[in-house]
């Protein structure tokens, strides 16, 4: 199965509604509550990152029974330094993005902690794709 | 443990009264009602027994069941269990002492206010807090619709609910301890309890696996009310001997209230009332949204216990007379309080922590479309494909609430295509279904009277 939703750069009143929506879905696929967790901590991450560093951009939703691959990509400023973007606490978040409460640089290692695989493919001045994937666990199963 | 198989409900649909007006199908919170062959029919593992529906029937065709009275006398020592709410409700018109004394005439030989236990009560929830750090926001069990509403609508939050029962059992606790001590047999001894709602009946009467509850029987709110309001008003004189003056705290006063227990609990807390705003509320925090919160109080009616469905009175007044009573506890120079024996008390909480711990909080996801992951796969696919052709009115003329739920109870194979006025539009253009095939699909849903009106 597959969902699509836009993601907005700099509208942070709407940041999180792609997340919100995929986990409806994943409720009614009876998908564990530990696994469902992880998968909404890992795309509001990504969701964010693109309200917050980037232009404009959308994510694509592919479910099978035994995974979920998650692929946000956005026209944006890129990463220059992928290993660095990914280090616990660096962020080049703009004042107002802090005053919102983000920008602790945690959000890269946050996904990477929470997803099965993370692959961050970036090109400066163009744009970024953060592809997650997470293995699905069935509620009260295996 | 052994789990009932379906949620005990108070809650009764009356076929014989139900005008099939589907109301309730569309206040309902959890989608738990459907409308066929006229009258409106309850999907029993959905309903958390918020009441929702009982407020907007035209007719009353829902109703409360409750215990018959004269099964007090079946005990010698006839307790009632009076919640501060009811006493809200009579202040205005009665003082506190002859409610009491009315009370006795109807047959009790002793009272007890629920909220007694309510710092034993708060102590207990502190320590089972900072215990278990791990799953911030905890959330109050106090009121039964919310722990059902998170049970099927929000299982991932399940581990977040403090398993500890409201402060009636623990005043409950208190009072058959005091009785015994005093000489009493533990068989001739009777607790009722004067409901506010149909979610504390069905959290009484379902109690985990073999174990029962504290309580003996339930009497509903708005009989005790209009009991006590007529007596009080016929007797100027109370005969019975009057107990002495109740005294409580004002944290216990106004712990049925919102802000009753965010207030005195440690940490950042936070109130939310109405069943929809707790809705939307547990929906952000299961998006992780919110953060930094150690405990919420979640309350399923408007005013808390003051907007009991089984409540009489305007619930902004009930509210307002207990925070007066309240302020009187607190400027009170009078330190007659009654204190409970709390280390005893405490300790027996402890040790009685099954009994008093809520109904078994498992997950029962409502969601879910299928056990199996690939099988609600294939389904959602389906539903997904029927909404491409369903025209997103909601208007529920179908006999399912919105246009989303007919599609699923489709695919459950609860329900056809042709129930939908737009489809059967649809399909009379075609020419594959006529005007007598619509009107026998819409006599199935709404049943013969409807549909058999003369129009001049
Ligand atoms: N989609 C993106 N486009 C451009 N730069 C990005 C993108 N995502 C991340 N970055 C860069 O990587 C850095 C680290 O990202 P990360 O999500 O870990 O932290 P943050 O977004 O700065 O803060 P936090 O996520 O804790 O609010 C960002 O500050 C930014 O420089
Ligand atoms: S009590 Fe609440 S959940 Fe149950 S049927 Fe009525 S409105 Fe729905
Ligand atoms: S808020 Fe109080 S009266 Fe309302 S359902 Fe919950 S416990 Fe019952
Ligand atoms: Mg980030």
């Amino acid at each position: 199965m597959q969902l699509q939703y836009d993601i907005e750069g700099g509208n942070f009143t709407k940041a999180g509604f792609a997340s919100s929506e995929i986990k409806k879905v994943l409720k009614q696929l009876n998908v564990d509550a530990a696994t469902i967790k992880r998968i909404v901590v890992s795309s509001y991450e990504a969701e964010v990152n693109i309200v917050a560093h980037a232009y404009k951009g959308a994510v694509t939703v592919v479910i099978d029974h035994e995974k979920i691959v998650m692929q946000y990509q956005d026209e944006g400023p890129g990463i220059p330094d992928i290993e660095q973007a990914m280090v616990a606490g660096y962020s080049t978040a703009s004042p107002e993005v802090r005053e919102m409460g983000f920008g602790a640089g945690m959000g890269l290692p946050n996904i990477h902690k929470n997803a099965d695989d993370l692959l961050i493919e970036s090109e400066v001045n163009k744009g970024t794709l953060v592809t997650i994937t997470i293995y699905l666990k069935q509620e009260g199963g295996q | 443990m052994m789990q009932h198989p379906e949620f005990h409900h108070a809650l009764t649909f009356n076929r014989e009264t139900c005008v099939g007006c589907s109301h309730c199908m569309k206040v309902c919170p959890t989608e738990a009602i459907r409308v066929m062959e006229g009258k409106a029919s309850l999907m029993p593992n959905r309903c958390v027994d918020c009441g929702e529906c009982y407020r907007v029937c035209p007719v009353d065709a829902i109703g409360v069941e409750q215990d018959d009275f004269a099964m007090i006398y079946q005990f010698r020592h006839r307790v009632a269990l009076v919640p501060g709410v009811l006493l809200g409700q009579l202040s205005d018109e009665i003082i506190t002492r002859q409610i009491y004394s009315v009370l006795m005439e109807m047959g009790f030989t002793h009272i007890c206010e629920v909220e007694t236990g309510a710092e034993v009560l708060r102590k207990a929830m502190q320590s089972y807090i900072n215990e278990h750090q791990e799953n911030k926001p905890l959330i109050s069990a106090f009121c039964p619709a919310v722990v059902r509403l998170i049970q099927v609508k929000f299982p991932s939050l399940v581990h977040n609910i403090i398993t500890m029962k409201p402060p009636l059992d623990i005043a409950g606790l208190y009072i058959r301890d005091r009785l015994i001590n005093e000489g009493a047999k533990p068989e001739e001894i009777g607790l009722f309890y004067f409901t506010p709602c149909a979610a504390k009946i069905a959290a009484v009467k379902s109690p985990v696996g073999e174990q029962k509850s504290v309580v003996d029987g339930v009497i509903n709110m708005d009989f005790a009310y209009n009991k006590l309001l007529t007596t009080a008003k016929q007797s100027k004189s109370a005969m019975c001997p009057v107990p002495e003056d109740p005294q409580l705290s004002p944290e216990a006063i106004l712990w049925s209230l919102t802000t009753g227990e965010s207030n005195v609990m440690e940490g950042r807390s936070l109130a939310i009332d109405g069943i929809n705003n707790v809705m939307a509320f547990l929906e952000e925090l299961e998006d992780e949204e919110v953060s930094n919160i150690d405990f919420l109080e979640l309350r399923a009616c408007d005013e808390s216990c003051a907007g009991g469905i089984l409540t009489s009175t305007n619930r902004f007044l009930t509210a307002e007379s207990m925070r007066r009573r309240a302020q009187q506890a607190e400027q009170s120079t009078d330190h007659n309080i009654e204190k409970l024996p709390e280390e005893h008390i405490l300790a027996k909480y402890h040790s009685l922590k099954d009994q008093l711990t809520v109904d078994k909080v498992s997950p029962r996801s409502m969601l879910k479309l299928d056990e199996n992951i690939q099988g609600a796969l294939e389904k959602m696919q389906r539903v997904n494909e029927l909404m491409e052709i369903l025209p997103y009115v909601d208007c529920g003329i179908c006999g399912s609430p919105t246009c989303q739920s007919l599609a699923e109870d489709i695919v459950r194979e609860e329900a056809e295509l042709e129930r939908c006025i737009f489809i059967q539009r649809i399909l009379e253009q075609k020419g594959t279904f006529t005007a007598e095939e619509s009107a026998e699909v819409m006599k199935k849903i709404w049943g013969e009277n409807k549909l058999n009106k003369e129009i001049k």
